[in-house]
């Protein structure tokens, strides 16, 4: 009896902790009155096997649910934070050198937060929009913003995400973010600007 | 004044000496004696262009003509037109009194019917003049008569019918007679009768190359960008640009009817150039590939072809040239872009205007000349952009401007005058550069004007008011 009752102990401690929760009370059981006969023992031994057994599972889906539950919340509780988070992070922009469409080093970091953000939300899809400043040439910086929108997509698919979740567009000169005709102002006008076009409505944080 | 006929001589003198008298449209730049008198003396230097007398008249109704007529000539550049101090004549030759209405303190013009003129060509000859020109109204013609002074004699008299002044086709009428003068002069047509197209706020105005008459042609609520004249003067291309998409449109100068060009606004297309034969329009398209050069046969809106596949460089701003058989255009293949230039099929791609590898700035908007000898263009230059123009035949180029931001240059017909952008006053506007003289005028003191394209010769269909 007591062998059998012990390893059962043991065997639902370890199925508890096989069961995901990770939680490290060992369970107490009760054990079952003991019968005179050998029949009524095994009955009962099958009995508080099953019984056992039957309260491990709902033990384990409770835990499940538990912890489903907890991330729902945490995830609501955090959803409004965590998408204009993420949005935050998503839209930061990365900006060129003159006459360049080359990603800068300094902004590599700030395209792998977004590719991390695209593989945290499959639904996501975004936009990005290159800008020039006003002192290339009119028509030229309608190619060279096409080129700069076409940079930070090609960052993004070849860090895996699926060139069909990214559109492009060029801008020009034609939408300057700051006003002014110094390299300061030239500086932050040269950049991709990004933006969500769908599935953005709840994010998750990579 | 009684010496009208035989005093005419001393008193012309007389008059040339010591009236300060009315200032004469031509004269702006000379106000006072000394001025004059330095005139004078250039008057004795023989200069390399003809000198050009417009002779004075005080007759009612021709003023605006005449000032207009004088100011083609003037901005022609091809004359050393000669202001005639005091503003009254100091023409010898008298007639008839001039009809003369209401003008109590007109000075004794020694005006009359153009037919019965004649000069004293000596004395014009003399003051350094080739050309004299007088104009005169009879009813609702002009005739211009021009006499050449060394001939002594009368060149040509060109009769025009011109519409009220103030109605809208009188200024192109007027310009009509100026290109007739002076293609009787010099044998070559001026471009008087020109206009330029030019964006701001995002729409396409029209101004006369004088700088008069500017006027709204396509507005919409999109921003219109790069307009380009079909060579017949009749229609014009340009793009409007939206959401990062651009559409490429030719619209009728008359009708203001305008037509989508056939597979555009879907990409960004932009930059459109006629053909010579206005068959077929090119034009830059932007698309996930990089940027290239495309054709659309626009006789039947139709037939998209591609000219270049740049995959990591970029093709744009195609011009053809005036025979049609080559494209200059932008490609970015040595790194910055730089100007090329091919076949219209897309072979034979080859650079056209020289640069020094990893020194020479970017080179933006070409545009070849009406004569085909030459391309204009703008070339980044110690961070501004610089006007260059490239001589076809020699493949060597030369900067023209120095001074500011100089871009976007476009060509008059009669390939010596180029329009463009300059900040030179202290922001932008539209400036006109002769390349013979150098001598740059303001075309228009507004700012925030930029691309322009300047018009072949108009025809007189489009002269009217849409």
């Amino acid at each position: 009896m007591k062998p059998v009752s012990l390893l059962f102990v043991i065997g639902l401690g370890a199925a508890v902790v096989a069961a995901g929760c990770g939680k490290k009370t060992p369970q107490t059981i009760a054990p079952v009155a003991n019968a005179d006969s050998a029949a009524a023992a095994e009955r009962a031994r099958a009995d508080s096997a099953a019984a056992a057994q039957a309260e491990a599972d709902r033990r384990a889906r409770e835990e499940a649910e538990r912890v489903a539950r907890q991330r729902e919340a945490d995830s609501l509780a955090a959803l409004g934070r965590n998408t204009e988070a993420v949005r935050s992070t998503l839209a930061s922009m990365i900006h060129f050198d003159y006459d360049k469409s080359n990603i800068r080093s300094d902004d590599a970091g700030t395209l792998d937060q977004k590719v991390a953000i695209l593989q945290a939300n499959p639904e996501l899809r975004i936009r990005i929009g290159g800008h020039c400043d006003e002192r290339g040439s009119d028509e030229y910086n309608l190619a060279l913003g096409n080129r700069r929108a076409q940079a930070a997509k090609q960052y993004l698919v070849s860090h895996g995400i699926d060139g069909s979740r990214i559109e492009t567009q060029s801008w020009g000169e034609e939408r300057p973010l700051v006003d002014g005709h110094d390299e300061t102002a030239w500086s932050q006008n040269r950049r991709d600007e990004f933006e969500i076009i769908g599935g953005g409505d709840n994010l998750h944080q990579p | 004044m009684a010496g009208r006929r035989s005093g005419g001589l001393a008193l012309g003198i007389a008059v040339v000496l010591l009236t300060a008298g009315p200032r004469v449209h031509l004269s702006a730049q000379d106000t006072s004696r000394i001025d004059r008198g330095v005139r004078i003396g250039i008057i004795y230097r023989p200069g390399v262009r003809p000198g050009f007398v417009l002779l004075p008249r005080q007759v009612g109704g021709l003023d605006s003509a005449r000032s207009i007529i004088a100011r083609d000539l003037d901005y022609s550049d091809r004359f050393e037109v000669i202001t005639l101090p005091g503003g009254d004549s100091i023409r010898l030759a008298s007639t008839t009194p001039p009809p003369v209405r209401g003008q109590a303190t007109a000075r004794p013009t020694a005006g009359g019917g153009a037919q019965a003129a004649t000069l004293n060509y000596p004395l014009y000859q003399a003051l350094g003049a080739d050309f004299a020109l007088d104009l005169t109204l009879a009813g609702d013609t002009a005739v211009a008569t021009l006499h050449d002074i060394a001939a002594g004699g009368v060149r040509r008299a060109i009769r025009a019918r011109l519409p009220a002044a103030g109605q809208p086709d009188f200024r192109q009428a007027v310009h009509r007679v100026a290109d007739q003068i002076l293609q009787a002069a010099l044998g070559t047509p001026g471009i008087g009768a020109t206009r330029v197209l030019f964006v701001k706020d995002g729409k396409v105005y029209q101004i006369d190359q004088d700088g008069a008459e500017q006027k709204l042609v396509s507005a919409s609520d999109r921003q219109a960008m790069s307009p380009a004249w079909a060579s017949d003067g009749r229609r014009f291309a340009y793009m409007e640009f939206q959401a990062g998409r651009g559409q490429l449109f030719v619209q009728e100068m008359a009708s203001g009817k305008r037509t989508p060009v056939a597979t555009t606004g879907k990409a960004l297309d932009f930059t459109p150039a006629f053909s010579p034969d206005a068959q077929t329009l090119a034009f830059s398209r932007a698309t996930e590939e990089g940027t290239d050069l495309y054709t659309i046969n626009l006789k039947d809106n139709c037939c998209l072809r591609r000219l270049t596949v740049g995959r990591f460089s970029d093709n744009l701003s195609p011009t053809f040239s005036p025979d049609g058989q080559r494209i200059a255009f932008v490609s970015t293949r040595p790194g910055l872009p730089q100007i090329y230039v091919m076949a219209p099929d897309g072979t034979d791609q080859q650079l056209f205007a020289p640069f020094d590898y990893g020194v020479t700035g970017s080179s933006n908007a070409p545009e070849w000349s009406p004569d085909g000898q030459s391309v204009a263009f703008h070339r980044d230059v110690a961070g501004t952009l610089q006007v260059f123009v490239l001589d076809v035949r020699t493949r060597t180029v030369r900067q023209l401007t120095s001074v500011g931001r100089n871009e976007d240059p476009t060509w008059a017909p009669d390939s010596r005058h180029l329009a463009f952008v300059s900040d030179r006053s202290g922001y932008r506007q539209l400036w006109i550069i002769d390349l013979d003289t150098g001598r740059i005028r303001p075309l228009l003191q507004q700012s925030g004007a930029r691309l322009p394209a300047w018009s072949p010769r108009l025809p007189e269909a489009t002269s009217s008011t849409p």
